[in-house]
């Protein structure tokens, strides 16, 4: 593995191509945003482009998004709804992954499979597939009405009221959840995986109960697994719109709706990349928060 | 009394069976260990003490309870493991603890028994240690002071050596025994290094394909051992295959090659094919033929010099060639024969066992 130290042509031939794609395909468009995040609307001939941005360094976009309630309002609630979709994620993903890495070697790869398999279909298909599922006449409620009319509750309580599930808060978690499930499944999978039989075991030998175990021993263990889950999800869902967009609908926007909105309908460009370097500064705080806080669990310990 | 009976204990899993129809009967304060070479389901054995396995059929009894179904958290055992697993995210104090902590013992008390088990295994300077800061017979003296912390009725140790390096290793078996007569419990141990089990144990049983072959004393099972694979698997040993043609008065005549009819001593019942067992060291190497005892003659074929001791082998006219354990008690030893020298063999009619082939 000294080699490629050694000799440089083999160092820039290997790590040439990916650092190339990084700087050109997303440091510099990244750059070329932040710029953009201190422009404004060019004025042309007295009167104010609806096309044209001009570079003015002002901080007006910042002030603007920081000033106006209903932006802070907006990127707040984004954070709790992903924070809530995370943790649901690792609530129903941690036994699954569990399941997974405990399961006979012969049903592993099947069971991983099946985790995987819901990315080979587009996005916004599995988006739309929640609608039919959550809609007024939609599976839920028909299984619901199916379940109410089976142990005669009809002729208790009236007929059955179906259920408003879509286009709220409800919605958005439940897609996120839905869409996000295998980045939590996979990294908790590898740590959990990799954890050694033998800790569980002597754990129950000095006495411990299975709960006892699973906190005092598994958790610590594969925390490297949760905190990469956690990352991997609660990111992603901080910016996507696409699930708040179609299953949230006017009631439940998030802050990638808004960015999103700027870019296109809006078309105001400046103000939209202010917004998403705001968002990224909420993410890299997330991340940093994480490091002191593991650094403090480490001291702790 | 016996503190742990195993009764016609069987394991099978999926088409294997581990253990077939164990009956072992350890008693209370004694050093036990089941040896056996990998696979002979020694370990599945310990597991099933331990909690971790089921018995398939047949019952295991720890202190008088039935305990085959028991959970390993509800049994008066604690093992060592053979990778330790010495918890990476606790500190040392914590590790040997932890037993106390989850089962509701006061803080303090916690804290103090443990600091009482580090001294024990010499190690209260480290407490405040993590483990991937410790050797290997660190972390093996944190494992033994996590299990012995607990004060169980027996402590069980899985291949407890087999990480250390020879040095460590012989250090460790000392420590095991010392330790083992100073806290008085029971030690059952897993091993598939003879040396160690004749070293520290009391009594032996020796396994093989999920068998147990014999259980004895260590002295017993090397000198008088019940067969052949016994024989073999402890030590080294020298098989002359013959054929029995007679009784004699406590004893069997056995025609052997290039032995003739020769009588030893055996108390058993013998009779068809068997083979004669004498170990290396029994035999005397000389280059006259000596006036009594049983005689091979033969060439020298390999001298292995190990300092102390040198392992010879030699060719008699036919067959195997037999191992010859000489000690090197003076300094000219060596120069008493050399590869190529015609020698004879010697050894006693008493030193002989007769073995079933």
């Amino acid at each position: 593995m000294e080699s490629y130290r050694k000799n440089q042509r083999v160092f820039w031939v290997l790590a040439g191509p990916g650092s190339f794609w990084l700087l050109f395909f997303f440091l510099v468009p990244l750059g070329m945003v932040w710029i953009l995040s201190f422009g404004e609307k060019a004025v042309i001939d007295g009167k104010i482009s609806i096309t044209e941005t001009e570079i003015t360094w002002t901080l007006a976009n910042y002030v603007r998004a920081l000033a106006d309630p209903v932006y802070l309002v907006i990127m707040w609630k984004s954070i709790w709804i992903s924070a809530l979709a995370t943790m649901l994620c690792l609530i129903i993903a941690y036994p699954v992954a569990f399941v997974i890495s405990f399961a006979s070697p012969r049903w592993r790869p099947w069971l991983l499979l099946a985790v995987i398999l819901p990315f080979w279909i587009n996005l916004l298909i599995r988006t739309y597939a929640l609608i039919a599922v959550f809609r007024i006449r939609g599976y839920v409620n028909f299984t619901l009405e199916w379940i109410y009319d089976t142990l005669w509750l009809d002729g208790l309580f009236g007929p059955f009221e179906p259920l408003e599930l879509l286009y709220n808060d409800f919605a958005v978690v439940a897609g996120l959840v839905y869409v996000f499930m295998p980045f939590m499944v996979l990294p908790l999978y590898a740590s959990i995986e990799r954890l050694d039989r033998s800790m569980l075991e002597a754990s129950l030998d000095l006495g411990a109960s299975q709960v006892a175990t699973f906190l005092r021993v598994t958790v610590p263990l594969t925390m490297p697994g949760i905190v990469s889950g956690l990352i991997l999800v609660f990111i992603p869902c901080l910016g996507s719109f696409l699930t708040a967009d179609l299953l949230g609908g006017t009631n439940a926007t998030m802050i990638g709706n808004v960015i999103e909105r700027q870019f296109k309908a809006a078309n105001d460009w400046p103000f939209g990349a202010a917004l998403s370097f705001l968002l990224m500064y909420v993410t890299f705080g997330a991340l940093a928060l994480r490091a002191l806080l593991s650094r403090d669990a480490e001291a702790r310990i | 009394m016996s503190i742990i009976s195993i009764r016609n204990v069987t394991k099978t899993f999926v088409g294997i069976t581990a253990v077939d129809n164990a009956n072992i009967e350890i008693a209370a304060n004694e050093f036990f260990a089941v040896l056996g070479p990998s696979g002979c389901g020694k370990t599945t054995l310990l597991r099933m003490l331990a909690g971790f396995e089921t018995p398939t059929t047949g019952e295991i009894l720890i202190d008088g309870v039935d305990v085959s179904t028991t959970a390993p958290n509800k049994r008066p055992v604690n093992m060592v493991f053979q990778s330790y697993a010495v918890f990476p995210h606790m500190s040392v104090l914590a590790n040997v603890g932890y037993g106390l902590k989850v089962t509701g013992v006061p803080a303090t008390e916690t804290r103090q028994r443990a600091e009482e088990a580090l001294e024990m295994v010499q190690l209260a300077h480290l407490a405040e240690r993590k483990p991937d800061q410790l050797s290997g017979g660190q972390r093996q003296r944190v494992a033994l002071a996590r299990a012995l912390v607990k004060r169980p009725k027996v402590l069980l140790l899985d291949e407890p050596m087999s990480a250390l390096d020879a040095k460590l290793r012989e250090q460790m078996q000392l420590e095991l025994t010392r330790l083992q007569e100073e806290v008085g419990i029971t030690f059952v141990i897993v091993t598939h290094d003879q040396d160690e089990a004749l070293s520290m144990a009391d009594r032996i049983a020796v396994m093989q394909s999920g068998r147990v072959e014999q259980i004895a004393t260590p002295e017993a099972l090397y000198e008088s051992p019940d067969s052949r694979f016994v024989a073999d698997f402890i030590g080294k040993v020298n098989l002359l295959d013959g054929q029995v043609t007679g009784a004699a008065d406590q004893g069997v005549t056995v025609d052997v090659t290039h032995l003739g009819k020769v009588t030893v001593p055996h108390s058993g019942h013998a009779q068809g094919q068997v083979s004669l067992a004498v170990r290396p060291e029994k035999i005397r190497m000389t280059v006259a033929r000596p006036d009594s005892g049983l005689l091979v003659q033969g060439r020298i074929v390999d001298w292995a010099y190990y300092g102390d001791t040198s392992h010879i082998r030699v060719q008699p006219a036919s067959g195997p060639p037999m191992s010859v354990t000489v000690q090197n008690d003076t300094r000219s030893t060596i120069e008493n024969g050399d590869v190529g020298d015609q020698v004879w063999l010697s050894w006693r009619a008493e030193d002989t066992l007769v073995l079933d082939r």
